[in-house]
């Protein structure tokens, strides 16, 4: 008994002087491998910076894993003070108000510097409200850019298309000549549907792309992007496109292993390919079609945001608006893009990184960032959705039956628009 | 048989309690939970809830890949099942025969069981490959270009071979006792009267193992509708795109990964009502026909 009460006084003083020294928060995310590491690194120097707070990041898995986590720990009451939220989460994160502070009213609550401005245009209004405040702190903001094997394009003598037609006409067929299969893509509802829309400029969803209103209804039945699929099944006959299922890395790596001379993946994959392939690699922005549009618009930042979780005391909350006030800053987020390829989320570190002379060296890391400051339109900003999680998982599925020839593209484009409608309508009813 | 009695009703009760408040914790509270949930539209973190009735369950009779799922559960049980059950039969058939070194044999057989399912699936994932499985090599020697997470019954192949593979194991052991369990006089007096090893077989091992074969039968189907779910997952690597799902699983690609509880509710009461009519028809039609020495 007398051991139990000494160990006991002694684990309570431990853990007493341990707060009272520190205060101690959890960040959970989604970055694994080469990612995590550099979030654990960014952590340590957080805490370096400083003795008031300690930040413990917490690998939970994929993005929709971590938001899963985060839920279910959030009806426990066992939320952690920081969550990172993908993009497809966004609408349910944002939509459950009460679940998530603000990070302009958390970072003004604890008198730090915040002006929606400082921050580029492609990231500003993504994570943000209807009414343009932004909620979640844009971290790892992507977006899909055309990866491309250099020694490759050489040997077939053509350069980096920038429309569809060019890969049609030029482009794929003398990549094919030289042996190459010449192009694969990793992420059919992101960068062939969320970003199709954008790259053109076309509507993507009522309610002005969903943030206006709940009783959004979606507009991915459109006569272009059914025109690109019916192309990407033509190409894939033709043995101009290959397509290795809906797992990311599935197609990510014939690319890293030579087989495949372009890819479309995330600028974020920057840093991991620079890290494994051999041969010269450079990167292009994502194809437009010049039938379609002739003026080609910003796309959506991809990626995911930061939200700080309600239900914690003020000490935490200060600890939580440090660390975004110490994540937003020009030092951490030059290294944070150039470890892994993530574009900065402030035109201060953008300015700062290219001072350092990082896009003379590495050019290919501009391009995500140059896209994401290309001209925008009225609906290039982002888009809401609930369930969106499912609305993707529709969509993959239905887009793995037409390359597989399961289904035409009228008929597979019909399923979803009607299923994703219906989702939507789902979603409404959970807000209500 | 002799029965045992307790003097007062007290007694066993205090004995049973643990057990009932287990079942309690783990089954009727969450099955509860399930079934009052299914009703509801939910919001994810649970601010909000809408009643909406019977709109759950409706909803996944009009669902096309709803009913995909099913008939893809119900042909993978089946066939996870009866091909688990029937090598693992022939294996411990032949591993009683064995006279010299029977134990490490028999251990040999027993080691897959010791393998995690999502651990089984990975292994799968490797083997199968796109680009680098040694079984994806071996097919395209023979001309046939196979394609996981591609082609929806390359996949579907693949989980149902992992399956069956980490189930044989268990039902060996249990085939093996089974069969050693049969009496050294009634197997000599079959070899007496009949010659054919084949009708031996059939005549006397085969109805002497059926309650054994009985009780495999039920734990193999709970085994395929249920505890699969790691290798499913593994195999299509998180993301369901159009590969198949089993029910189960499904319930968890809806419910957790897409926020609608409401929804996955229904599907998992759903599925509660189909084993329950499964454990009925089970112990009404196919366990009259055993007989327990």
């Amino acid at each position: 008994m007398k051991i139990i009460k000494i160990a006991a006084t002694a684990a309570f003083g431990l853990t007493a002087t341990g707060s009272f020294a520190e205060t101690e928060i959890t960040f959970w995310h989604a970055m694994g491998g080469q990612l995590g590491e550099t979030v654990n690194q960014v952590a340590k120097d957080f805490n370096a910076s400083q003795d008031e707070y300690k930040i413990t990041p917490v690998f939970k898995g994929s993005y929709e894993e971590t938001l899963t986590s985060g839920i279910a720990a959030f009806r426990a009451g066992e939320q952690p003070n920081i969550i990172q939220v993908f993009d497809a989460g966004a609408a349910t994160v944002i939509g459950a108000a009460g679940a998530v502070i603000p990070v302009e009213d958390l970072l003004e609550e604890n008198k730090l510097d915040f002006d929606i401005n400082d921050y580029i245009a492609g990231v500003r209004y993504f994570y943000a409200d209807a009414d343009g405040k932004m909620i979640g702190m844009p971290f790892n903001s992507s977006t899909p850019i055309l990866y491309y094997n250099q020694d490759a394009l050489d040997a077939a003598g053509v350069t980096a298309p920038k429309t569809w037609e060019e890969f049609a006409e030029v482009t794929g067929p003398a990549l094919k000549e030289a042996g190459y299969i010449p192009l694969s893509q990793s992420h059919l509802p992101w960068i062939f549907t969320e970003n199709f829309f954008s790259r053109h400029n076309l509507q993507f969803a009522s309610n002005d792309n969903g943030y206006t209103g709940l009783d959004t209804q979606i507009m991915v039945n459109h006569p272009a992007i059914k025109a690109h699929f019916q192309a990407l099944t033509e190409w894939k006959e033709a043995g101009l496109f290959e397509w290795y299922g809906t797992g990311w890395s599935d197609n990510q790596d014939p690319f890293e292993s030579g087989e495949v001379a372009m890819w479309l993946g995330s600028s974020g994959s920057f840093g991991g390919i620079q890290d494994r392939v051999e041969f010269n690699f450079s990167a292009t922005m994502l194809p437009y079609w010049e039938g379609v549009t002739t003026e080609p618009t910003q796309t959506f930042i991809g990626g995911a945001a930061l939200f700080a979780m309600s239900g914690h005391d003020e000490a935490e909350n200060a600890a939580t608006a440090a660390f975004f006030d110490f994540l937003a800053s020009a030092d951490t987020q030059v290294m944070w893009h150039k470890e892994t390829g993530y574009v900065p989320i402030t035109t201060a570190a953008y300015e700062l990184a290219a001072e350092q002379g990082h896009y003379k060296e590495f050019p290919a890391a501009e391009v995500g960032i140059q896209q994401l400051s290309l001209p925008g339109g009225d609906y290039t900003r982002g888009y809401r959705m609930g369930f969106y999680v499912q609305i993707r998982d529709v969509m993959n599925r239905e887009y793995g039956r037409i390359l597989t020839g399961e289904a035409s593209v009228d008929e597979a484009f019909e399923i979803i628009e009607t299923e994703a409608n219906d989702l939507l309508s789902r979603f409404a009813q959970t807000q209500g | 048989m002799k029965r045992a009695a307790f003097g007062q009703i007290g007694f066993p009760i205090l004995l049973l309690i643990p057990q009932l408040v287990i079942i309690a914790i783990f089954f009727y509270w969450p099955a509860g939970y399930a079934i009052q949930s299914s009703f509801y539209l939910q919001d994810p973190f649970g601010f909000g809830s809408t009643y909406v009735g019977l709109e759950n369950y409706s909803r996944l009779t009009t669902s096309r890949t709803y009913l995909s799922s099913f008939w893809f559960t119900v042909i993978f049980t089946t066939l996870v099942t009866f091909f688990s059950l029937a090598i693992a039969l022939l294996l411990a058939v032949k591993a009683d025969k064995v006279i010299r070194g029977a134990k490490t044999y028999r251990t040999l057989l027993m080691w897959v069981y010791a393998i995690a399912p999502p651990v089984a699936g990975l292994m799968g994932v490797m083997l199968f490959d796109q680009s680098r499985g040694n079984i994806t090599q071996v097919l395209a020697n023979f001309g046939y270009d196979y394609r996981l997470g591609v082609n929806y019954w390359d996949t579907a192949a693949a989980m149902i071979t992992v399956s069956i593979w980490k189930q044989i194991p268990v039902n060996f052991i249990f085939f093996l006792s089974g069969l050693q369990a049969i009496p050294k006089s009634v197997r000599e007096a079959a070899l007496i009267d009949n010659a054919s090893g084949t009708s031996r077989f059939w005549d006397i091992t085969f109805p002497l193992l059926a309650p054994t074969g009985f009780f495999l039968l039920i734990i193999n189907i709970t085994y395929a509708l249920f505890d699969t779910f790691g290798i499913v997952d593994t195999i299509v690597k998180g993301e369901p795109g159009n590969n198949p799902m089993t029910l189960v699983y499904r319930v968890f690609v809806d419910g957790f990964r897409g926020g609608d509880l409401g929804g996955s509710s229904a599907q998992s009461v759903v599925l509660m009502v189909l084993v329950l009519i499964l454990t009925v028809v089970q112990f009404r039609f196919l366990e009259r026909r055993i007989h327990y020495t």
